[in-house]
């Protein structure tokens, strides 16, 4: 791999935003995400090799070592910051088609219903294996998903619930997106929510936890 | 913070069934007067809650307190807390969460004339505040129906008062997440404590009106969540118990604003605040696995006087509905510490022990319920100008327990874990004792889009 594409991998896995930033210890003073990705572009290095080539597998790398308790929360979302310094330098790119993302993806925590710690952790995941992201938030109903829907055709979808009182508002909005946009793969998450329940309601895909949603798109995309 | 000294000083005193001020309820309960109770908590299953289904709804509360209090006579219950948490659709019509706490009322009035059972009602609204980004604290309309609830849900049986209020949220989501240690402390110390200053002088001031109990808050939006994430391994242990420890100074509020306990079941900060300030607290372990999972089963019991279930649907088991089976599990539970008071201070002293000595160094959380280090914590915590210095005081003192344990080798945490200690304590190290210079270091690294600071008289 070229050496500033190595380098750059490392930055994003470590979570190295800029060369100014004090995390981690470990590369204090070093190019981070931001610089790195300057230098890439600079050499010649094709944006789209950028994305494919540093960016999305120092990603993978990270969800694969949270998903196997290696690190905590807070080591993932530095490594989401530095891509973001990265994806900063890239996203004319995605404007002038340049580079293609593997896909968009609606996501948001259910009417009636304010958690998101969950919803955030997968988009996160999500954005790093390569989703352009549409977070609708919380509390979101079924007109706010058809409205990204028909902003984003063919987009995917995540429904976030985590109450009993709440998931059974899944229903509701894939029972309107399946109307008004059939064809849309739906997934559904969240503490209550079980596989029993997405086939009940017409969902496509449940996952326990974030990586299996990242698993799940890649092999759609692919 | 108001408390200068601690109630309890002794670790064999901060112990289960005793509280140096126990509190009375109408039909003879006596909190923390040599005694524990259950604290049976529940829930809908998964269904709506609208106009049509409202006879549902209310014929599943009557069939869970019917059934919970029909199963704590048969095991010779003492007596009995039934919480009713509102959804949000309860607190939002009023009328719907009061009715509820009618029906429930009734089914305990009952069971107390013709058996003399008596029981009791927690009456919880949820904050509806949260469901406004950024919250308004003190000027949202949703006040209105939550004290509405309150009100006419205390006259019509609701004796005793809490909530689980959110002041602070907003802030510590975020902070959780990324183990921002200081974040965390502002939204519990600095917004915390304003927000919870707010509302539980109007709560007491409503209880006392009406001669009901206001009871207590509970940080379980900040610790359990905390708690929660650590058990799947997305924060450190080592983190989520600093956040508990922090909780005190935000929860002790409400003590200070007229609360008398028993406090929430889901307050794991609970054996602070009864070290504290000598209220009689409820606690959840073991019992709360069908709500969530924790590391601290058996040792949070230790100090309880009440002893709950945290929260479960009302779906059949094999045995039987399954509030109907916790009941019976939080009886048996009871039962046993009962036994032991009953036979004096050795033996209850001995429970004690195992029930602490069964968790105490298998998880950091576990370790912050320890009632040794509940006191010494505690001494520390009461250290201190300003909530702030209270609760960095505190959250210091955890940290030199849990480096001592380490050192002793009774405790072992990965390496994982362990890179959080030197990193943590270096960012308390660095907060202020006074709270304006510990806002004025705070406000300008917070998002400012996340929360209204004059919502919080700032």
């Amino acid at each position: 791999m070229n050496y500033i594409l190595s380098k750059l991998l490392e930055a994003v896995e470590y979570g190295k935003v800029d060369q100014g930033s004090p995390y981690p210890p470990n590369l204090k003073g070093m190019d981070g995400a931001h610089e790195l990705t300057q230098k890439a572009l600079d050499a010649g290095i094709m944006p789209q090799e950028i994305l494919e080539t540093a960016l999305i597998p120092a990603m993978g790398n990270v969800g694969r070592k949270f998903s196997e308790n290696k690190i905590f929360v807070p080591q993932m979302l530095m490594s989401a910051r530095a891509m973001g310094a990265s994806m900063a330098h890239l996203k004319p790119f995605f404007a002038s088609g340049k580079i293609k993302a593997r896909g968009t993806f609606v996501i948001g925590t259910v009417k009636g219903d304010l958690h998101d710690i969950g919803k955030n952790l997968v988009a996160m995941m999500v954005e790093g294996a390569g989703w352009t992201i549409v977070d609708l938030g919380v509390d979101a109903d079924a007109e706010s998903f058809l409205e990204a829907l028909s902003n984003n055709p063919g987009a995917v979808v995540g429904l976030s619930a985590l109450l009993t009182t709440t998931m059974i508002n899944m229903g509701e909005i894939v029972e309107k997106i399946k109307e008004n946009a059939p064809g849309t793969v739906i997934l559904v998450g969240g503490a209550p929510v079980s596989t029993d329940f997405c086939r009940k309601i017409g969902a496509d895909f449940y996952s326990p936890d974030p990586r299996g949603a990242v698993e799940f798109l890649k092999q759609l995309a692919s | 913070m108001k408390y200068r000294h601690l109630v309890i000083t002794d670790p064999a005193k901060l112990i289960f069934g005793t509280a140096p001020y126990p509190v009375k309820t109408r039909r003879g309960l006596h909190i923390g007067g040599g005694q524990v109770y259950s604290e049976l908590n529940f829930t809908l299953p998964v269904m709506s809650i609208n106009d049509q289904t409202l006879p549902e709804v209310y014929a599943h509360y009557r069939q869970i307190t019917e059934g919970a209090l029909e199963r704590a006579l048969q095991l010779n219950s003492k007596g009995v807390i039934l919480e009713f948490e509102t959804l949000l659709e309860m607190t939002k019509s009023p009328a719907t969460g009061v009715e509820i706490v009618k029906i429930m009322n009734d089914i305990c009035e009952s069971f107390y004339q013709k058996h003399g059972l008596a029981s009791e009602i927690r009456l919880t609204p949820n904050d509806l505040r949260e469901f406004e980004r950024p919250a308004l604290q003190r000027t949202s309309r949703l006040l209105e129906p939550m004290f509405q609830l309150f009100e006419q849900g205390m006259l019509a049986g609701g004796d005793l008062l809490s909530i689980e209020s959110t002041g602070g949220k907003e802030v510590s989501d975020e902070a959780l997440m990324m183990c921002d240690i200081k974040a965390v402390l502002f939204s519990l110390a600095v917004l915390g404590v304003r927000d919870m200053q707010f509302l539980w002088e109007k709560i007491a001031a409503l209880a006392r009106q009406h001669g009901k109990i206001p009871a207590g808050d509970s940080a379980c939006g900040f610790a359990n969540t905390a708690m929660v994430l650590a058990e799947k391994k997305y924060i450190p242990t080592v983190f989520a118990a600093l956040v508990r420890v922090i909780s005190v100074v935000r929860s002790i509020v409400a003590m200070e604003q007229g609360a008398v306990g028993p406090d929430k079941d889901c307050a794991y900060e609970g054996p602070y605040l009864k070290a504290i300030t000598g209220i009689p607290i409820s606690m959840e372990g073991k019992t709360a696995a069908c709500a969530h999972l924790s590391p601290v089963g058996n040792i949070s019991s230790a100090c309880a006087d009440l002893w709950s279930n945290e929260s479960v649907q009302n779906i059949k088991l094999l045995s039987g509905m399954a509030p109907v089976a916790y009941m019976e599990q939080l009886e048996y539970d009871v039962r046993l510490m009962n036994t032991a008071l009953k036979k004096g201070a050795a033996y209850s002293r001995t429970l004690q022990q195992l029930l602490v000595e069964s968790d105490v160094y298998t998880d950091a959380q576990a370790l912050v319920l320890d009632p040794s280090n509940v006191i010494r914590i505690s001494s520390a915590l009461i250290q201190g100008d300003s909530y702030v210095a209270n609760a960095r005081n505190g959250a210091l003192e955890f940290i030199e327990i849990l480096e001592e344990t380490l050192a002793s080798g009774r405790m072992t945490l990965p390496e994982m874990e362990l890179s959080y200690i030197p990193v943590l304590r270096e960012e308390l190290q660095s907060i202020p004792d006074s709270e304006s210079d510990f806002i004025e270091m705070m406000l300008p690294l917070l998002d400012p889009s996340k929360f209204i600071p004059s919502e919080y008289g700032l």
